[in-house]
């Protein structure tokens, strides 16, 4: 299973369409596959994260805040999405990977001083 | 797991609001920040969430017992650029920020908000944290895309160089405070053009108030633009504060000024003077600040020969002027406004009317449009009203257009064709023989028209079938 993670630095990203990076991660009985690749995102926009989460074929998106219209584009295409998530990625992914994440969790690790380190 | 460690770090947080002696009274705070309408974050001095106003939770979607003690950015999620920047700008240099921007909430809304960010301090004058206001604009994002969509300058269609002067005159004027003269005939725009101006100019966001000077008698209009205290005069039971002050810092739309009174010529000179007055029946000036914008149809300078218009308040409003040209001197302007607004009607009144014949273009090309563009735009709603095809032909224009043209001075008024029988009625206007016989005439000639079908007589004459068979009758034509 592919997955991508807007990520802004070590967090999730606030905002989708405000990503200026996204992790992209495949596993399979638990197990990362490979190590997960990052994709720096020159013009960010909620759109071009769309296709790109298109072109790379995952079956999830993990992200902060997104529009309905963005959401909703990308259920349409099959892919699921958990949204309103706040914390670090590694935190994040490791709970994609155990299938306990939902949408709108929000992780330790997001107070002030996690986020200068 | 992950969730309990981050249930500790909010007791934490807590704990940590206890013990700091500036949040201490933190039941206070929260009660001070839910009267007020607007979202209201407290942030502390590592930007993380010490507090959140109740519209604020609604805004955003997150319960204030969720975001304590949380990194601001992850709860608000504006584009207020990356890292808190602004954040930490206004912590560190203690100026306060007022800027637009948006959030997305927890239910997926991108949300236009207009934030104020202040910087906090106790009592030693140490900072102590941000205040972050953030006020919902989306009505009035959605009014000024309403009126983007239909903006003044997109409603004012033309394209012929007279226009484009015209155009070229109010981008200039829009940047002035000066006083305005509109002069043109009737129906060239001049309203039209004044609510551009203002919406152009830098008191777009203060009122735009109309006032037509010809439409009161001089006793009432003096209280409607200078307003009058309670018990100025009979019927005064309480103050009124007048057009003019209604339109404080922004403008005022004197139209038909030339109707104006002499006495209130005078007042209004004063105003354009010194920027104040006395309201009726008031022993104090009130001061306003106010753009004078006036039109009117006649010729100023001839009034002021004539001694019903000041000198000094015609040259005191002549600084800057702009004419709108007539209809019939707007080079290929009559084919734009014929299509756009048969086009609007149209489409008002479900029909699939696409244009005009050759014929009757070229009908109404070379008429003089005495009314210029209001006359022009109720032959286009009379025609997208009585046209029974795709193409309005010369037999739905109105019967008028095919006279010979009024002689000067005796101009006609511009009709209402959207009834239809209104507009029959004026055909018959001039026929002696009083009401029943002209009525008989209308009835007869709708008749023929459509060769004896009385459903389509009837809703030539605007009436119901049962009322023309009720008329037949009565007037022994059946």
């Amino acid at each position: 299973m592919k997955i991508m993670i807007t990520t802004r630095g070590d967090f999730v990203s606030p905002r989708f369409d405000l990503s200026p990076e996204v992790i992209i991660a495949a596993y399979y009985d638990r197990q990362l596959l490979e190590e997960p690749r990052s994709i720096i995102i020159s013009d960010v926009s909620a759109e071009i994260i769309c296709d790109l989460a298109l072109q790379e074929n995952v079956a999830t998106v993990i992200c902060g805040g997104i529009e309905e219209q963005h959401y909703q584009f990308l259920t349409w295409k099959k892919i699921t999405v958990i949204d309103a998530v706040v914390g670090p990625y590694t935190d994040v992914l490791e709970l994609v990977i155990n299938n306990t994440l939902e949408p709108g969790n929000i992780l330790a690790g997001v107070t002030s001083k996690e986020v200068a380190q | 797991m992950k969730q309990i460690t981050c249930l500790s770090k909010k007791i934490q947080a807590r704990e940590k609001m206890k013990t700091d002696p500036s949040l201490q009274n933190s039941s206070l705070i929260s009660e001070l920040l839910n009267a007020v309408p607007h979202g209201i974050a407290l942030l502390d001095t590592n930007l993380c969430i010490v507090a959140m106003n109740r519209y604020l939770e609604a805004m955003s979607g997150y319960v204030t017992d969720e975001a304590i003690g949380v990194y601001g950015e992850f709860i608000l999620r504006s584009n207020l650029g990356s890292k808190n920047q602004v954040c930490r700008d206004v912590l560190e240099s203690g100026e306060s920020v007022s800027t637009e921007g948006n959030i997305i909430n927890r239910r997926r809304k991108k949300i236009p908000i207009h934030f104020t960010l202040s910087r906090l301090h106790n009592e030693q004058g140490k900072p102590v944290g941000v205040l972050i206001v953030l006020e919902d604009i989306s009505v009035l994002k959605a009014v000024d895309a309403q009126q983007d969509g239909t903006s003044a300058r997109t409603e004012i269609l033309g394209h012929s160089p007279q226009m484009e002067k015209v155009f070229e005159l109010m981008s200039v004027l829009a940047r002035t405070d000066a006083s305005v003269l509109i002069t043109g005939e009737t129906g060239t725009g001049k309203d039209m053009i004044a609510e551009a101006l203002h919406k152009s100019s830098q008191r777009a966001r203060h009122p735009f108030i109309k006032v037509n000077c010809g439409a009161l008698p001089e006793a009432l209009l003096e209280s409607e633009l200078f307003g009058h205290v309670k018990g100025a005069f009979t019927g005064a039971v309480k103050d009124k504060p007048g057009m003019f002050r209604l339109a404080h810092r922004g403008s005022i739309f004197l139209t038909e000024i030339g109707d104006l009174s002499l006495p209130l010529q005078v007042k209004l000179l004063s105003v354009l003077d010194d920027q104040e007055f006395f309201p009726v029946g008031a022993s104090k000036k009130v001061k306003v600040d106010v753009r004078i914008i006036a039109a009117t149809h006649r010729s100023l300078r001839q009034e002021v020969q004539q001694g019903n218009f000041r000198e000094d308040l015609f040259y005191r409003l002549n600084v800057l002027r702009i004419h709108m040209p007539p209809l019939r001197e707007r080079d290929g302007d009559i084919k734009l406004l014929l299509d756009h607004f048969m086009r609007q009607f149209s489409t008002n009144l479900g029909r699939n009317v696409v244009g005009f014949t050759n014929k009757a273009m070229n009908t109404l090309s070379s008429y003089h449009y005495s009314g210029n563009v209001r006359e022009l735009r109720n032959i286009a709603e009379y025609s997208a009203n009585i046209c029974q095809g795709n193409k309005v032909g010369i037999k739905d224009l109105p019967q008028y257009l095919f006279r010979s043209p009024d002689p000067p001075g005796q101009a006609p008024v511009a009709i209402a064709p959207a009834i239809a029988s209104a507009v029959v009625r004026e055909q018959f206007a001039d026929k002696t023989g009083g009401w029943t016989e002209m009525e008989k005439e209308m009835i007869m000639d709708a008749l023929r028209k459509t060769g004896g079908n009385r459903s389509k007589a009837a809703e030539i004459l605007g009436w119901g079938r049962t009322t023309l068979w009720r008329k037949l009758n009565k007037y022994k034509l059946a």
